[in-house]
């Protein structure tokens, strides 16, 4: 049914793949904001924007439902950001102010590349199916590159602080840098037991996130568990480290709208400032992404019952359901859903916590998350080591 | 002056991590999250206004349907900010009123000016102004912004009364005249 898409030009098909991705990336990181409102709203006892609707659809029944939940404020607010008078401050280095918004893009595009968002069964030559992650890239270090290139998603933010020639922004700029910093070490190590743990020895050494999937997705009681039960504390931290990594409350120091009245983006307005802030919740996506990932099985319903399971058992009743499409879609969901979840929590975090001090933030790093995934990491590695030298069959 | 010392204890290790606290505030907050909402969506619902509130200062009548002001000035004269002017008049000899012998000729409060203390309210031997129910006051112009008499009766309109005063007093003068004692 597919085939004509597969003998289109290789280079072809990669555009087009991309082209979708962003598409669906850029408008979902637009649609945080308006649901980042909305949250905000229902916590604080508000309604929240609950008025816009354009004239020509307003006769539309039901199309209230939509008005009340904000669908066209989303819209307003693009408008007004994309026609706003775009201001570029006298006092800047005009070159490096607009690079910056740009930049910031460039990170919170790219990371989705290696995100696999679902999987499919295919039929090879000699008639086994294999499960097909559906993916811009699955590399074999799919994590690594997104460490990689995640963290450049700081320069951005450095390169807007530094050139807007002012101290509130600039102190931001140097409060993003030094936060990065500190919590990107404890991200990564709290990471490596899970790494440790899905290289078994004698298999293939892999940092792909679909092999890390599919080691979740195995039959019996610890392959079928989800690593946020097997290794709760490394979950823990990497969620902390993706909250500051991502910059949210409590971790907003380069924004920190009380002490340093924006931040980086203080000198910024309209459509450039507006770039940051898709390029937000693109990290913030991608970072659920790769939580969910890592911890909560990817696209598998439940713990215990993989994707493959679910759709072998629909199509005992209806067939078109091991369908390629049907079953990437509905693998698809179940990721977006999980992923939905953790943008919820990230905004609800964001409403119940205040910010915290410049000096907390480092010592947290430091000395308390640094230390503790070091000991998780320790831990986990003798365990593993005893697991795998005393009962390899486990 | 007893000074109580509050022994303060020390945190425990669950304590000092905060998450039994953040999951008590993230707790706190869904439950905020699935109750309705306490701001009312204004133009369309009014809020309720309490009893003795402090609106816009207005004028108001009797049950009779006699303008209770006699301009003695008493507002004029006390409001802080000097919004009020009111040009005292004559009532015609030939009215039913005439007894009451005074009333405004013109009476101007500059809503501008006006800081809705209800001195006059407090001053008015009369119970002429009343400062009534309407909080929201808006116009495109200052000369909008300043309420005259006819604006002032009205935004006041009638309010009850149980002294008819004036009535009272025009009875005795009458019983006076023919029994020659009051």
């Amino acid at each position: 049914m597919f085939d004509f898409y597969f003998e289109l030009p290789l280079l072809l098909r990669l555009v087009l793949q991309g082209t979708a991705v962003i598409l669906v990336l850029f408008p979902l990181a637009a649609a945080c904001s308006m649901a980042e409102r909305k949250v905000s709203a229902w916590i604080q006892g508000r309604p929240g924007p609950n008025r816009t609707v354009p004239p020509f659809l307003a006769w539309i029944p039901g199309i209230s439902i939509l008005q009340k939940l904000g669908i066209f404020q989303l819209a307003a607010d693009g408008g007004k950001f994309t026609f706003k008078e775009d201001v570029v401050p006298g006092h800047v280095n005009a070159f490096y102010f607009i690079l910056a918004p740009i930049a910031s893009m460039i990170p919170a595009l790219t990371t989705v590349a290696f995100i696999p968002f679902g999987a499919y069964f295919t039929e090879l030559a000699d008639g086994t199916m294999k499960l097909v992650p559906i993916a811009l890239t699955n590399l074999d270090v799919g994590l690594l590159a997104v460490f990689a290139l995640g963290s450049l998603g700081v320069y951005s933010l450095i390169l807007a602080g530094w050139a807007s020639n002012s101290k509130y922004p600039f102190l931001g700029g140097v409060r993003a840098s030094a936060q990065l910093i500190s919590y990107e070490l404890s991200m990564t190590l709290s990471v490596l037991p899970v790494f440790l743990w899905v290289n078994a020895p004698g298999g293939p050494g892999t940092l792909s996130l679909f092999d890390v999937v599919q080691s979740q997705s195995q039959p019996g009681f610890f392959g079928g568990m989800w690593y946020i039960f097997l290794m709760p504390l490394s979950a823990f931290i990497f969620l902390i480290a993706l909250f500051a990594e991502t910059n949210r409350q409590p971790f907003d120091m380069p924004e920190s709208e009380a002490d340093l009245v924006g931040g980086f983006h203080t000198e910024y307005g309209a459509f450039k400032w507006s770039l940051f802030f898709v390029a937000e919740y693109a990290h913030m996506i991608v970072g659920s992404g790769i939580f969910c990932l890592l911890f909560l099985g990817g696209w598998n319903p439940l713990p215990w019952v993989t994707l493959a399971d679910v759709v072998n058992f629909g199509a005992g009743f209806l067939p078109l359901i091991a369908s390629p499409l049907v079953m990437g879609v509905i693998g698809i969901t179940l990721f977006l859903l999980k992923v939905g979840f953790f943008i919820f929590f990230f905004m609800w975090v964001r409403w119940t916590l205040p910010r915290f001090r410049y000096d907390q933030v480092m010592t947290l790093g430091w000395k308390k998350l640094l230390p503790l995934s070091i000991a998780n990491l320790v831990l986990y590695a003798i365990l593993i080591a005893v697991k795998d030298l005393y009962f390899p069959n486990l | 002056m007893a000074v109580i010392t509050v022994e303060r204890k020390p945190l425990s290790f669950l304590e000092r991590t905060y998450l039994p606290n953040i999951a008590a505030g993230l707790a706190t907050t869904f439950k905020r999250m699935v109750q309705p909402s306490e701001t009312l969506e204004y133009p369309e619902v009014r809020p309720e206004i309490p009893v003795g509130y402090r609106g816009v200062p207005t004028l108001v009548y009797d049950p009779h349907g006699r303008e209770k002001c006699v301009s003695c000035q008493l507002c004029e004269f006390v409001c802080p900010p000097k919004a009020i002017r009111i040009t005292p008049g004559e009532i015609p000899a030939d009215s039913p009123n005439a007894h009451v012998e005074k009333a405004p000729k013109e009476f101007k409060i500059d809503m501008l000016r006006c800081i809705y203390c209800g001195l006059c309210q407090e001053v008015c031997p009369e119970e002429a102004i009343w400062l009534q129910n309407q909080y929201s006051m808006t116009g495109l112009t200052r000369e909008e912004m300043v309420n005259d008499k006819k604006r002032l009766y009205e935004l006041g309109g009638t309010l009850p009364d149980t002294h008819f005063k004036w009535d009272k007093k025009k009875a005795a003068e009458e019983a006076a005249a023919h029994g020659g004692h009051h």
